[in-house]
């Protein structure tokens, strides 16, 4: 197995604030990868380090060998990370199918400028974007403005219109955070489902212990900018020093 | 998974397509007839600027209503294809009906302070923006008072113009009517396509559209070009019209204001509105200039009365305010948002889901 995205040693400071400090993580290529840690532990900082949106003081970020540090954000989704925010964040009046298109036509760039005003080349897009909506069961409400879905419905929207341009890795930022428990199981499935038969990498940070404990096969602590423990659930939820800094209390209770 | 897939409507049906082709048509040719029917020069008066200010609002709303960056530095450009037309005329020595051929000039001198001008000012976002866009203005408008070649305060004046006054301002409406039709079909254009969406996108989560690949700075630009380039065309179209231009009337901040007020009456974002908003209000500022009762600024203070008002009591503007009270009568009784779908293994029918199957196309029809 090979490690499909790494950084090394990610720096980021804003102002007095160590955001990273020496963050160090491994994404294995086909595995779901977990990221937890307290809050202000630096996982969204690290997140907009990767995907482009934060420039980091040090360090760097591998994206299979390549190095994708600095890179812009279009850039790295063109390389084939996509990530969904932790607030979710989607074109409020654009309709659902729109959003998707959205995302479509960084696939295939137009060729000529000509091209960048045509709209045949939609079609089949269209077509892909509609099969994803179904995908993750919203596709009855694509002519609909987006900004009219509900917080779980934008959340499920993120997640298609990322997987528009077939990303290699997803990046996830708190998918289940305020959602209800059906819809987790719903989310929980597709990424599964995704993993499984597309062989989709995925990294994710979550809160809802159950919702990591469950779907991850190796998970990264993260606490005050730098990685503390990394390995499989059984271990991350049994070493001394994750439950002091963050699980304590939480997983004690948890009888599993 | 359910047999029959429901997949929504790609188009509008036919009948609602061809009734605004018919729609169109008819305005296209009432534009054409408008000045066969009123030749009065003081009547075609009115629609050579209404014309003139269809296309400069359109031209805005290319850039800004597609993106939601609020420009204020229209007239950057409008002032610059003037004077472009004036130096070059004065320079070159060209007269009578052969200046028209100095526009495309004019447009890529538009276009060419649109890059660096674009550069530094779509860097920022929102109020710094707005703010930039004045600066420039401001800039521009004490470099054509300060320049020699720009005749300093006096401005220029435009070559001498052989056409019978009876009939003068004919032929301006025809070309300021071209130049608004096109700039409508660019922005019709511009709304259907790949661009026009990436635009809508940038408008809507700049950042999150990087993420998703958009080139932001990449497409602002271009539309930032396109407008610019447009509006220093009718800029020049304007100054040959009226036959001279100075620092105070080519670089206008009422006029960049009137195009924000324009598209914010008849409805911002949207294509018709923008148009709709020219021609109610330049017509009414020119007919308000030739009442006694209102003259020197009263007209100005009553435009500013009318942003007020547009702005408290019709945010979204006349076209979508209205698309959204057709939407509500033909939906009368059912849902305005489609109910939420069931997350899952598909339950045994006892949601709401199951029960309004009709409504479910409903909300999109008014679009």
């Amino acid at each position: 197995m090979t490690t499909l995205l790494r950084t090394d040693g990610l720096m980021k400071a804003y102002g007095g604030v160590q955001a990273l400090n020496g963050a160090t993580i491994a994404v294995e290529e086909g595995t779901v990868a977990g990221l937890i840690g307290p809050n202000g532990s630096g996982k969204t900082t690290l997140f907009n380090v990767i995907t482009g949106y934060e420039r980091p003081d040090a360090g760097q970020v591998w994206f299979g060998d390549r190095a994708i540090t600095n890179l812009a954000p279009d850039k790295v989704f063109a390389a084939g990370i996509g990530r969904t925010f932790q607030l979710t964040r989607i074109f409020a009046r654009l309709t659902v199918l729109e959003n998707m298109l959205v995302a479509a036509q960084a696939k295939d760039r137009p060729r000529n400028l000509l091209s960048w005003f045509g709209r045949d080349a939609w079609t089949h897009h269209r077509r892909h974007a509609l099969d994803l909506l179904e995908f993750v069961g919203i596709e009855r409400h694509a002519e609909v403005l987006a900004g009219s879905l509900s917080y779980g419905q934008r959340k499920l929207l993120e997640l298609a219109y990322v997987l528009v341009a077939d990303p290699a890795v997803i990046l996830l930022d708190e998918p289940a955070g305020g959602v209800n428990p059906t819809l987790i199981n719903h989310i929980t499935d597709r990424i599964r489902q995704l993993n499984a038969t597309k062989g989709t990498t995925f990294l994710l940070v979550e809160h809802n212990m159950e919702f990591v404990m469950g779907l991850c096969s190796t998970i990264t602590v993260l606490e005050s900018g730098k990685d503390v423990v990394s390995g499989p659930p059984d271990i991350v939820r049994t070493d001394k020093r994750v439950l002091d800094a963050y699980l304590g209390a939480d997983l004690e209770e948890d009888p599993r | 998974m359910s047999k029959e897939r429901r997949r929504p409507r790609a188009m509008p049906d036919r009948g609602t397509t061809s009734l605004k082709f018919g729609a169109l048509l008819a305005l296209i040719a009432i534009a054409i007839a408008f000045p066969q029917v009123y030749s009065n020069p003081a009547v075609t008066n009115y629609g050579v600027f209404a014309m003139i200010y269809v296309t400069a609002a359109t031209a805005w709303n290319i850039f800004s209503g597609n993106t939601g960056y609020i420009s204020l530095g229209q007239a950057v450009f409008y002032g610059s294809g003037a004077y472009t037309m004036g130096i070059a005329a004065r320079d070159w020595n060209i007269t009578g009906d052969s200046v028209f051929l100095l526009l495309p000039l004019c447009g890529l001198v538009g276009a060419v302070i649109a890059v660096p001008f674009g550069l530094v000012a779509l860097r920022v976002r929102r109020h710094t923006f707005i703010v930039i866009t004045i600066a420039f203005f401001f800039i521009f408008q004490l470099m054509a008072f300060n320049f020699s070649f720009t005749g300093g305060s006096s401005g220029l004046q435009s070559p001498f113009l052989n056409w019978p006054t009876a009939t003068y301002n004919i032929p301006f409406y025809y070309i300021a009517l071209a130049f608004a039709a096109g700039a409508i079909a660019i922005a019709w254009l511009i709304r259907r396509s790949r661009f026009g969406l990436q635009l809508r996108a940038i408008r809507d989560d700049e950042d999150r559209a990087r993420g998703l690949g958009v080139r932001a700075m990449r497409v602002k630009l271009s539309a930032f070009l396109i407008s610019g380039t447009i509006t220093a065309m009718i800029g020049a179209v304007w100054f040959y019209y009226i036959n001279q231009v100075e620092p105070q009337s080519g670089f206008d901040p009422i006029f960049d204001l009137t195009l924000v007020l324009m598209a914010f009456l008849g409805g911002y974002g949207s294509i018709s509105g923008p148009v709709l908003g020219a021609l109610i209000i330049e017509p009414l500022t020119l007919w308000l200039n030739t009442q006694p009762a209102f003259s020197g600024y009263l007209s100005e203070i009553l435009l500013g009365v009318i942003f007020l008002v547009v702005v408290m009591f019709l945010p979204r503007g006349i076209v979508p305010t209205s698309g959204e009270l057709i939407t509500k009568v033909r939906t009368r009784g059912r849902p305005a948002v489609i109910p939420a779908t069931r997350i899952g293994p598909p339950a045994p029918a006892t949601g709401p889901a199951s029960a309004s199957g009709p409504s479910s196309v409903s909300s999109g029809g008014g679009r």
